[in-house]
């Protein structure tokens, strides 16, 4: 069985010193030990920007591809090879920006996906522009009146568009970080982790201290149901969305298991050649 | 007697007048004549009006004919609006339920026939189809039974008793006409050879293409007219493990098709051209990746939302040089439904063996148009899946090293790995990279990885050029997608007038086979680029490409495929 180790590699993140998407990798390579996974068998798929970056470091088969269409890609990958453990990272520029809609697709297909969206609320890598998830009146280089939209609250979204496995996690916490993304690599079907990322270099508003002020952990609360959307949608809206933990889980069959004539061995393990019987029939219909 | 014929069935949309159309060039078909079926049809669902034209012949005839020979109007706006088609003597089948108006000043041959009435006598008003295709049976002096094998395959499932009705029908109509001086010598039409061939479109020819080169995963997004490669691969997939996954956009069709490639299985997109826009920046992903993908694009009116149910052939430009940057690309433009066949076979292979996105694009006359087609041959399936890493090589790699995916090598092509292949572990990234993946500015390493990326396909693809006609012609003319039936069919008139003639059509504008039109531009004293757009397209593509020697252009655009006259006009000034 691979260790931790083995899903390391000798790359240097160019993550500054103090960023929160460190947590989220060893937190993401932790995970794939423990739940027993081996790096030929996964497969981190990436969008743009700092957290895009994350596929290339961890070990294992990756894709670094283009903004915002890491679940698109992610998706095709888990068609194609169903026994692979696909894990699809980014930013919330990334995912909640240009990529909301594929994240909207892919939350009502229910591929067996694992979502991690490294939210610092704000674009990084571009030098400090407003995201999504930036709050309304944040003051930045693209809003320096501060910002007239209002933000997204990623975890509502997921439950409006129907999720049935989200969590969210703070980079600080990298215990129950591992433990959410362990639940979310073994869920069968699309489950979204959302960290809390800071972007210490642009991000002067949401720091460590904020969301250590503002962040409820709902592993505290022993009477929250996670099975109940109704309910994860009141403690999401209470607390603006700014709660970790498990926040809502059910049982849905998943995508692959819903194809018809979809097998379980792999397509890529399958020969490929069409018999000359079923062609000889594809024939006959243009007679 | 009649070498070929050109029949219309015209209605509003939604009352069977492609099913009337489909069973006449079925039927014609089984025969053993060259059919040639184009629908016309509005951006709308219901109402409107809808016609499908069918010509059939004795010789291959993949294009519309000049002149009509027979309409079959189902309401007055089909006589109204086609009636300007019909040659002298034409024949007009009129439902008598409409009270038909016969065109005014015209020396045609008007039928008012009970079609609806008769329908009605042999079971259902929905038959006036069968009527129908009775009384042009016997203008053509075709007997009822031509339908019969056709008719008894589509209805025997609903008894015995549905055939027979539908056969009464066609009767019905028969012996109507016969006794209202509908059987007219001149309409005779010369015996078809009997020969078995098949009748399907470009876009079914792309899909069965498709699924015989192993493709087994389809992510795409509904768009005209590239809809029924999906809709086909929708049906044929899940017999054999396959998937079409109908995605929210489409770049997400693109992407996915990128994913689902990288992780190792044959997958495909198709889309129009503003589809095609979308997708640019994921195409260049591919290409940098050294992903191979197919992505089929069916031209369409354009620009914007053109005109989506209209055709032309104006993507070229695009498809050519679409993305940013310079990544490697091949090009494929089949002619007709058989060539869709077997070049999307090609498609699949190339992208393979390349490592690269092999567009294939068809126009919306190709890829709708149904067509006469030689028995598709199994035999010549090939699947080639390229360089795959041998498991020694896999072997090789130390553990927690990474697989040198990009490595150099002498033909540019490095071995091809597949996730969950042990000892494969890799890096992929749309950031120029090193061999095994990771993300350099290193100005040595970016030159020598672009060199190797754009020289991995030298020289020209075979058969990128085919040429019929006079070694020395007078006339050359170019064409490229459907243009070639009625080139071929315009150059032959003048041919038979005496004329020196030659056509060259192209079936490869990536790498651009410049050495070969070279070749047939030298040897031709005038020289016509023929294409369905506003701006010569193709001919700017000789240019740019380095294509010397004068070449003049005929341009079309207003939504239609060429007739032959058209080109024929044309040609005929230029001698």
């Amino acid at each position: 069985m691979a260790t931790v180790k083995e899903f390391r590699n000798e790359v240097r993140p160019n993550w500054c010193p103090g960023c929160g998407d460190f947590s989220v990798q060893a937190a993401i390579q932790r995970a794939l030990a423990n739940t027993g996974r081996e790096p030929e068998n996964v497969a981190v798929i990436s969008g743009i920007g700092c957290s895009g970056r994350i596929s290339g470091y961890i070990h294992s088969y990756g894709v670094h591809a283009i903004h915002g269409r890491a679940l698109p890609v992610a998706q095709g990958v888990k068609l194609a090879n169903r026994n692979l453990t696909v894990i699809a990272a980014g930013g919330d520029g990334d995912g909640f920006g240009i990529g909301l809609n594929h994240f909207m697709h892919a939350v009502r297909r229910n591929m067996d996906i694992t979502y991690i969206v490294m939210d610092n609320q704000i674009y990084g890598l571009t030098k400090g522009q407003t995201s999504p998830t930036s709050a309304h009146g944040f003051k930045n280089k693209t809003t320096p009146e501060g910002n007239i939209e209002h933000a997204l609250t990623p975890a509502q979204v997921a439950l409006g568009a129907g999720i049935s496995f989200l969590a969210q996690g703070f980079s600080t916490d990298i215990n129950q970080l591992t433990r959410l993304i362990e639940e979310a690599i073994n869920y069968k079907g699309f489950s979204l982790v959302n960290v809390f990322s800071p972007c210490v270099t642009f991000n002067k508003i949401n720091t460590y201290d904020w969301y250590k002020e503002h962040i409820v952990n709902l592993d505290n609360d022993e009477s929250y149901d996670s099975g109940n959307r109704a309910a994860a949608m009141a403690k999401v809206v209470e607390t603006n969305g700014l709660c970790t933990g498990l926040i809502f889980k059910e049982d849905r069959v998943a995508y692959e298991d819903l194809i018809p004539g979809y097998k379980q061995e792999p397509i890529v393990n399958q020969d490929i050649t069409l018999s000359r019987e079923l062609f000889n029939q594809c024939l006959k219909e243009f007679a | 007697m009649l070498e070929q014929l050109s029949w219309k069935v015209g209605g509003q949309q939604g009352e069977g007048i492609d099913s009337t159309g489909e069973i006449f060039a079925t039927a014609l078909n089984r025969h053993g004549y060259f059919v040639y079926g184009y629908r016309h049809f509005s951006s709308r669902i219901k109402g409107g009006h809808t016609n499908y034209k069918i010509r059939v012949s004795t010789k291959v005839r993949p294009a519309n004919a000049d002149k009509l020979d027979i309409l079959i109007a189902f309401d007055q706006e089909t006589i109204d609006f086609n009636a300007h088609e019909l040659r002298s003597g034409g024949v007009i089948i009129a439902d008598e339920k409409f009270k038909p108006v016969a065109p005014e000043g015209m020396d045609i041959r008007f039928f008012v026939v009970p079609l609806t009435k008769f329908a009605e006598e042999a079971g259902s008003a929905i038959m006036k189809n069968m009527v129908a295709l009775g009384a042009s049976a016997c203008v053509l002096g075709l007997p009822a039974t031509t339908f019969e094998s056709l008719i008894t395959d589509m209805f025997l499932r609903k008894g015995q008793k549905v055939v027979d009705s539908n056969m009464t029908a066609i009767s019905k109509g028969i012996e109507f006409m016969k006794e209202n001086g509908g059987e007219i010598e001149e309409f005779r039409l010369q015996p078809g050879d009997g020969k078995q061939r098949l009748f399907l479109m470009g876009n079914d020819a792309i899909g069965l293409g498709a699924l015989a080169a192993g493709a087994r995963i389809m992510p795409a997004y509904p768009i005209t007219p590239a809809s029924d490669v999906m809709e086909y691969l929708i049906k044929k997939f899940p017999k054999v493990g396959g998937h079409v996954i109908q995605t929210e956009d489409e770049i997400a069709a693109i992407t996915m098709t990128i994913g689902a490639n990288y992780a190792g299985v044959r997958a495909l997109t198709a889309t129009s051209g503003p589809g095609l826009s979308l997708m640019m920046e994921a195409i260049g992903l591919a290409g940098m990746t050294e992903t191979p993908c197919v992505i089929v694009d069916t031209q369409r009116g354009g620009p914007s939302t053109g005109m989506p149910t209209k055709h032309e052939q104006s993507d070229m430009y695009a498809v050519l040089f679409g993305t940013h940057g310079e990544i490697p690309k091949i090009v494929l433009a089949p002619a007709t439904a058989e060539e869709c066949f077997y070049m999307t076979i090609d498609a699949f292979n190339y992208a393979e063996k390349y490592q690269l996105p092999v567009l294939l694009i068809t126009d919306l006359a190709l890829s709708l148009a149904k067509q006469t087609v030689e028995p598709l041959e199994y035999d010549r399936i090939v699947i080639d899946r390229g360089n795959l890493a041998t498991p020694e090589q896999l072997a090789a790699v130390e553990d927690g090293k990474l697989f040198k995916r990009y490595e150099f090598t002498k033909d540019n092509i490095s071995p091809r790995v597949f996730p969950g292949q042990k000892g494969g572990v890799h890096h992929v990234t749309g950031v120029e990279h090193t061999e095994v993946g990771r993300p350099t500015e290193d100005a040595t390493i970016r030159t020598k990885m672009m060199n190797k990326r754009l020289n991995k396909v030298q020289g020209e693809l075979p058969n990128s050029v085919s040429y019929t006609g006079d070694e020395n012609p007078d006339l050359l003319v170019i064409g490229v997608g459907s243009t070639i039936g009625v080139i071929d069919e315009a150059l032959e008139r003048l041919a038979a007038e005496g004329k020196s003639v030659g056509h060259a059509q192209v079936r490869v504008l990536s790498p651009f086979p410049t050495e070969t039109l070279q070749k047939y531009v030298d040897k031709a004293k005038k020289v016509l680029v023929v294409e369905n757009n506003a701006t010569g397209q193709l001919k700017h593509l000789m240019q740019f490409f380095g294509v010397k020697g004068e070449l003049q252009s005929q341009l079309k655009y207003d939504g239609n495929p060429y007739l032959p006259h058209e080109i024929y006009s044309h040609c005929k000034e230029l001698f």
